[in-house]
């Protein structure tokens, strides 16, 4: 490919593609006001019930694509019906986690049924392709073209013309007003995940055909962009997710002409980011759209949190301490150890998504910073791996709060998106900014853990460094926690209208929370680079910001002494039930999704 | 004015509603005769626009029994009592904004499927409503509030139903369509529409009513026919939120 018609016509190719996922979370929103981060794994569970559809059952390629979206369909319904459904009544956060959790499950199931190595999807097409213009375009591209359109021909004619359409477009302008003239919302409910999740199957399948190949990372990556393609045009607004989608194909189809192909993400987050921060309604917005999410009312489950007396927790951590001291495995310090950095994160976070209510799912873009702050600090300037951790988290309360304060005007499920688009800058920074992070190499080689002089080494001096950096940050946090700084924080968790009302600086107070939660997660990631001595712009990944954010649900948000239960607990029960690795993130996931359904306050209740 | 005691359609005993720990109402009872109109009166936070969404079904009470032309709707959901014949004029009248008139007006009749009867009532709501007829294809956001409160009305009675509740049908309109929409709900009524209001500007509603109830903190504190409570100076004290009204 070198003209710019090529770049045009696949970019715009691509942006079908994104089209497909995005109308599915555009009509979704609309009716629930849910961001459906399930929506890639359903795309994958396409691409795969695809390629079972052509390699195995030889099906041909009409065939495929219904067979596909029948399948894809029912998963939808199953989602809808098992998974959202029960959860109508409760707290604003519980569908969000749940289609999180959802996601998790199903992406692991697709990975366990058909092992995670990539897999060839041929087109079943013939690879031929014409000459246009000073451009070339394929039958692929005619096919997934002629599937973009005729899909939003036939949606425009439902939505306009069916009763059932009728009720989805009364139920998304207005629930209540559509309930009081009869319609049944979890028809429509059951439409409009169906239908959502029929058009991202087929999408997954286009996809897989269109590169030649499937694998489970693909789930990610396409909730992320359906996601910034729906945000761009418009949360809830379905010709805008249409456009939204072809200009983010465009625009990475136009940013890899220019950079390459390493950038092509990069140029997808930036642009959901300049949305968000301008035009945090989308492009396309009508101003008389009601807010999307309501002005007040509880997001997090209030809760009575569980009073651990003082004593209590003198005696645990004692006990933890003098741990290394008894006779056990090196193996269950280093569990622990995990489990110490992993709580030091969700100390982080609990601060973050708990106490001021910003669900933030980036995080592990705050252990990043640490972590290359304190080993690039370390390796080539020297600088003694005690204070480089200190730098680290200090780096990381600076920038991390630089970075996430373009969306301190936004709320609720808005707050979620752009932190899990800033993580993912972070990432593709990290992957390309060869010159100061060595790019895809990453860095090896970093020096182990040391204090004052002496290496730390030994798991037993690891474990207590860990225990005490962690134990000091919990104490430190709880302080803040009970005093005048800690009741704002709450404050415009609860109601930040109100808050405002009263005279306090939103952008002040979530600021200091980020502050304070950035360094804790960089002192974390800090530890973690020397721990490994490798580290690379994969380290900390999505992955890690959603296990974070299952161990705070699992404590109670909020919750000091949560968190780290929370992360011993998630970190310690799989390998005391000696879980495989490969199954220990779909236990994650369903631990998620019972703990929304059941607890959604944790275990030790939200404060 | 009717003389006499019709027979109730819609009957509300001893209700009591919680939202979490605070109650709203207390051992809530009001009864709405066949072909009457009946008027809740009550100040701010009395618990009128709960009384509206205990009806629809959109608030569950605690306690206490709701029944509509003897059956209970206690346990339905909102769409099965719409479908038993109750239609809603919703406080602040709540349109499809970016649906058109007309498509506002024939949601009203999504509960029927008689499709030439919908075609022929749609008419009939244009010489009932007849400022609307230029209005059909804009989109419903764009109308003045008199005129979404006009669509909120055809909407309503475009359900065919046996009963219509109105939360405060007259807010925030000038004083000209205010005498407009009294006049159209006792249009309404006279068509053998049993009409439930929520108002709380008693003097109107008291003009059109026959019987009403005053609602204070949850409470009733007065009932009656219309014509005996206008004259009562304590209506006018617990209107006007007065603590001695009981």
């Amino acid at each position: 490919m070198s003209s710019w018609l090529d770049y045009t016509i696949n970019g715009l190719i691509v942006g079908n593609v994104y089209a497909l996922v995005a109308v599915g979370l555009a009509l979704i929103f609309g009716v629930s006001r849910l961001i459906n981060f399930a929506q890639g794994s359903i795309y994958l569970v396409g691409a795969y019930i695809g390629w079972v559809a052509v390699v195995q059952l030889h099906t041909p390629l009409p065939l495929t694509i219904i067979f596909v979206a029948v399948v894809a369909a029912l998963v939808g319904l199953i989602i809808e019906r098992f998974g959202l459904r029960p959860l109508q009544n409760s707290v604003r956060i519980a569908p969000l986690l749940a289609t999180i959790g959802i996601s998790f499950v199903l992406d692991q199931l697709v990975m366990l049924t058909f092992s995670p190595n990539p897999r060839a999807l041929p087109s079943q097409l013939p690879d031929v392709r014409f000459q246009v213009g000073g451009g070339t375009i394929g039958p692929l591209d005619l096919l997934i073209a002629g599937v973009g359109i005729s899909s939003a021909v036939l949606l425009f004619v439902f939505l306009r013309y069916s009763k059932l359409g009728w009720a989805v477009r009364a139920a998304s302008q207005d629930r209540d007003a559509a309930m009081q003239m009869g319609v049944d919302v979890n028809r429509v409910n059951q439409a409009v995940f169906g239908i959502a999740a029929a058009l991202g199957g087929v999408s997954g399948l286009l996809v897989g055909m269109y590169y030649n190949q499937i694998d489970t990372a693909m789930s990610l990556q396409a909730t992320l962009k359906g996601v910034v393609a729906e945000v761009v045009g418009g949360a809830g607004n379905v010709p805008g997710a249409v456009v939204g989608s072809l200009l983010l194909g465009l625009v990475e189809s136009y940013g890899v002409a220019v950079f390459g192909t390493s950038y092509r993400n990069l140029f997808a987050f930036l642009l959901l980011v300049v949305v968000l921060v301008l035009r945090p309604n989308g492009l396309f917005a009508s101003a008389r759209q009601a807010p999307p999410e309501p002005l007040t009312g509880t997001f997090i489950a209030p809760s009575r949190p569980v009073r651990i007396p003082r004593w209590a927790l003198l005696v645990a951590a004692a006990v933890f301490a003098i741990l290394p001291l008894l006779p056990v495995s090196f193996y269950v310090l280093q569990t622990l150890i995990n489990a110490w950095l992993l709580g030091m994160l969700a100390l982080s976070l609990t601060l973050v998504a708990g106490t001021i209510g910003q669900v933030s799912l980036g995080h592990a873009a705050l252990l990043a910073i640490g972590a290359y702050t304190s080993a690039l600090l370390s390796l080539t300037l020297s600088v003694p791996v005690g204070l480089a951790i200190i730098a680290g988290g200090l780096m990381s309360a600076a920038l991390g709060t630089i970075l996430i304060s373009p969306s301190f005007r936004l709320r609720g499920h808005y707050v979620s998106i752009a932190t899990l688009a800033i993580g993912e800058i972070v990432s593709l920074v990290i992957l390309n900014w060869e010159s100061v992070t060595r790019g895809p190499i990453g860095i090896s080689g970093i020096p182990p853990l040391s204090l004052f002089g002496y290496d730390l080494i030994s798991p037993t001096s690891v474990y207590w460094f860990s225990f005490a950096v962690m134990v000091v940050l919990a104490l430190l946090q709880a302080r803040l926690l009970s005093s005048h700084l800690g009741r704002s924080f709450r404050a415009i968790r609860d109601d930040d209208v109100a808050a405002r009302a009263y005279g306090l600086s939103l952008n002040r107070y979530k600021s200091l929370a980020f502050i304070f939660g950035g360094f804790a997660a960089g002192v974390s990631g800090g530890i973690a680079a020397h721990l490994y001595s490798y580290i690379n712009h994969e380290t900390f990944n999505t992955q890690q910001s959603i296990l974070a954010l299952t161990v705070v649900i699992l404590g109670g948000l909020g919750n000091v002494v949560g968190a780290i239960v929370g992360a011993v607990a998630l970190v310690g029960l799989p390998e005391v039930f000696r879980i495989a690795a490969e199954y220990r993130i779909l236990i994650y996931g369903i631990v998620l999704l019972l703990l929304v359904r059941f607890r959604p306050q944790g275990l030790l209740g939200t404060i | 004015m009717t003389t006499g005691a019709p027979e109730p359609l819609l009957v509300l005993t001893d209700v009591n509603t919680f939202y979490g720990q605070a109650q709203v109402h207390f051992d809530l009872s009001i009864s709405v005769g066949r072909g009457h109109i009946v008027c809740l009166l009550g100040g701010n936070a009395s618990g009128k626009s709960t009384t509206m969404k205990i009806i629809l079904g959109l608030v569950k009470p605690r306690s206490g029994e709701v029944t509509f032309d003897g059956a209970s709707l206690i346990g339905l959901t909102t769409p099965q009592i719409v479908r038993r014949g109750i239609a809603s004029v919703p406080e602040a009248r709540r349109l499809f904004a970016d649906m058109s008139v007309r498509e506002n007006i024939l949601m009203g009749a999504f509960v029927r499927n008689d499709r030439d009867a919908v075609a022929q009532d749609l008419d009939k709501m244009l010489t009932l409503f007849p400022k609307l007829g230029q209005r059909l294809s804009q989109r419903a956001g764009s109308l003045s509030g008199g005129e979404q409160q006009m669509v909120a009305m055809a909407r309503a009675l475009m359900s065919r139903p046996r009963m219509i509740v109105m939360d405060e049908p007259t807010m925030g309109l000038s004083p000209l369509y205010v005498d407009r929409v009294l006049e159209l709900i006792r249009t309404i009524n006279q068509e053998g529409v049993s009409v439930f209001m929520v108002e709380q500007n008693a003097s109107l509603a008291l003009e059109i009513a026959h019987e009403a109830y005053v609602l204070q903190t949850g409470k009733i504190v007065l009932s009656g026919s219309a014509r005996t409570l206008k004259d009562d100076p304590r209506v006018r004290d617990a209107y006007l939120g007065g603590s001695e009204a009981a």
